[in-house]
């Protein structure tokens, strides 16, 4: 059975839907909160964090997913073609639930900058899918590194009004070295930015 | 549980470096029609008033960061695809054979790429802490299953027709029989969680979760079709369902958002 699309024209895509309550079931033998292997270059670094509803209350049925490049900036991808080496075990890819506080925590490296869609460097940032309960698709965020000096000049970020850039920023805690910081809000005041592209 | 470490290959090097600072010489993927994946505001479905952004989202190009994804291999499974094998003995149930493709918009296969599938039981019930529904948990059915799709893209999983079960979106809510799809493809940007379900359920006409989709056609394609030739004699109904994730634009000129 042949399913190529006539010429021109394009097979119809499968629509999202919600992952629903109980992902529990079919996505928790992929957890991943730890994302360092061991021999992994760069620095260690935590990112902790709630979900919170439009009544800034937790949501306790979320899946965060991560997808990172390594510290240099290279990401574990056959696309990835930049004189760049890869770290032997390190995949970029983390999946947490939230719990009962709708809080979820990764240990993972800060990544390094890759290219924009017109090669300049970006600031270092680590790609979120969110999915939950209520939501038929996907959100879609980035989380930046408050301290990181190349925000200033990250295209994705200038594309962001300024006065809703911080939602995208892992703040340092000044008593944990390596401890970030960063809370999702869905809706209302300090919405957190989401992505389309 | 962590993944378990694997080796990630370095990509072959395909370009020569040119002048720097370099553009993104990858093409993107291809946006979505607008209709086909649900808003997130929809508010049929209770929950999506309290969860849903109220601000538009931010329109970016894709970059490196989006063009790539996790990518996963056989040793990363931790699930069989035989939904009906998990237990000590048969589960109760209709056994069905699931099979398909996973696709691009071109009609190329997406190979390799992972497929996650969960489900509730022949009765309608979760293996989850948090279904209360009163149908009975099956002691021979955990509803999870894995597996990476092959050189064609093709799946194919064994398991038994989920129960439609209620719940509390409105007075007298059942959701329609549906198994639950993770799938990642080659990028960040192809990653799709969806629903599959069952051809003349009586309940999709009344379910917000379905009809959150306002394309008739985008809507229908997540309905499997029935298929003699998968069945099985003596043993197992056949449903056929491909998955069409987003295709690669023609160049990278068309990068834009």
């Amino acid at each position: 059975m042949s399913m190529a699309p006539a010429a021109g024209q394009l097979l119809g895509l499968a629509a999202s839907q919600t992952v629903g309550p109980f992902f529990q079931i079919g996505c928790e033998d992929l957890y991943q909160t730890d994302l360092t292997v061991p021999g992994l270059a760069g620095t260690v670094i935590t990112i902790s964090g709630r979900i919170l509803d439009a009544d800034q209350l937790p949501v306790p049925d979320a899946l965060v997913e991560l997808w990172q490049a390594n510290c240099l900036g290279k990401y574990a991808h056959p696309d990835d073609d930049q004189d760049k080496t890869v770290d032997p075990g390190f995949m970029g890819f983390g999946r947490c639930p939230t719990n009962a506080e709708g809080a979820f925590q990764f240990r993972t490296i800060k990544p390094g900058s890759v290219p924009s869609s017109t090669g300049t460097p970006q600031a270092p940032h680590i790609n979120v899918s969110i999915f939950m309960r209520g939501l038929l698709n996907r959100l879609v965020t980035r989380i930046y590194f408050s301290d990181d000096k190349r925000n200033s000049v990250d295209e994705v970020l200038s594309l962001v009004d300024p006065g809703r850039r911080s939602t995208l920023f892992a703040e340092p805690d000044p008593g944990c070295p390596g401890a970030y910081r960063w809370d999702v809000i869905l809706r209302g005041a300090r919405e957190t930015v989401f992505f389309d592209f | 549980m962590p993944i378990p470490q694997s080796r990630v290959a370095s990509g072959p090097s395909r370009r020569v470096a040119a002048s720097s600072p370099r553009v993104l010489a990858l093409p993107g993927y291809r946006k979505p029609a607008p209709g086909i994946h649900p808003p997130h505001l929809h508010p049929d479905y209770v929950s999506s008033l309290k969860r849903a952004p109220a601000h538009p989202l931010v329109q970016i190009r894709q970059t490196l960061s989006e063009v790539t994804g996790p990518c996963f291999q056989a040793h990363h499974l931790k699930v069989g695809a035989d939904l009906t094998t998990q237990g000590e003995g048969a589960p109760l149930g209709e056994k069905i054979l699931l099979t398909g493709r996973v696709l691009d918009e071109e009609g190329r296969p997406v190979r390799n790429t992972l497929v996650e599938i969960w489900q509730a039981n022949a009765a309608g019930r979760y293996r989850h802490l948090v279904d209360q529904h009163a149908a009975p948990i099956d002691p021979n059915f955990i509803g999870k299953g894995q597996l990476l799709t092959d050189e064609e893209g093709r799946y194919q999983f064994k398991t038994i027709k989920p129960g439609a079960y209620p719940w509390r979106n409105h007075p007298n809510a059942w959701r329609p029989a549906h198994i639950h799809f993770s799938l990642f493809g080659p990028a960040f940007s192809t990653r799709l969680m969806t629903q599959m379900y069952f051809p003349g359920d009586p309940l999709l006409p009344f379910d917000p979760i379905f009809n959150g989709i306002r394309d008739e056609a985008a809507r229908q394609r997540l309905i499997a079709l029935f298929d003699w030739q998968t069945t099985i004699p003596e043993d197992a109904l056949g449903f056929r369902f491909d998955i069409v994730l987003r295709g690669r634009l023609e160049t990278p000129m068309e990068n834009r958002p």
